[in-house]
């Protein structure tokens, strides 16, 4: 075939990262360092709405990642909640309060943002689950 | 009749996503129409992050994997 040559985004499931992007000074931090991570090329920042509402497209693709991380600010968990609710039950998670980043205290400056980033490549560069069959 | 589209830009696997689909949805006897959808841009208006891909009637049902006929066969019926 002609076209047998051609390539496509199936060589290599991507490493999904899921922030809360919530309203608070650590939901921005959460948003921004997985835009960090995504540039930095530790992972692809994905669509946490689309797992809440269950879009059939993300919830396929987020089910056949080569890994999956979850950043929450605060310890009501929204992220890693709206994951396990929706099925996924295998990624890493990080809680921004457990490395003493407060929720209301806690501006989102570029070292917080990297340091942030910086453990989410941590977690994520130790985590890999199968996937393209 | 179900719409299946097949999602990916035309490497192997998706070649084969579409061949094993077509064997599923004749086994089953069913009316269908199968469009290989390869531009990149329509794809990502599905979400799918990763291909190829399986959609029936819109509904994106398998992505970044080539399941066998007998379990796409499930995802059609």
């Amino acid at each position: 075939m002609a076209d047998q040559g051609k390539s496509c985004s199936c060589s290599g499931a991507p490493k999904l990262i899921f922030p809360c992007s919530g309203g608070s000074d650590v939901g921005e931090i959460t948003d921004r360092a997985a835009r960090k991570l995504t540039k930095d090329g530790a992972g692809k920042m994905y669509c946490l709405a689309g797992i809440g509402g269950r879009v059939s497209g993300i919830m396929a693709s987020t089910e056949s990642a080569a890994a999956i991380l979850s950043i929450d600010g605060c310890p009501l968990d929204c992220a890693k909640n709206t994951l396990e609710q929706a099925g996924f039950k295998s990624f890493e998670h990080l809680r921004l309060s457990d490395m003493g980043i407060a929720k209301g205290k806690s501006p989102a400056t570029e070292e917080r943002i990297a340091a942030v980033a910086a453990k989410g490549a941590e977690k994520l560069a130790g985590q890999r689950k199968g996937c393209c069959g | 009749m179900k719409k299946i589209q097949i999602l990916g830009t035309g490497c192997p696997k998706c070649h084969k996503l579409a061949e094993n689909t077509e064997a599923a949805a004749k086994a089953l006897g069913m009316e269908y129409e199968l469009v290989k959808v390869t531009n990149i841009n329509e794809i990502m208006k599905f979400g799918v992050m990763i291909t190829p891909a399986l959609a029936v009637d819109g509904q994106v049902k398998v992505a970044g994997k080539v399941p066998s006929t007998e379990e796409i066969k499930k995802l059609l019926a």
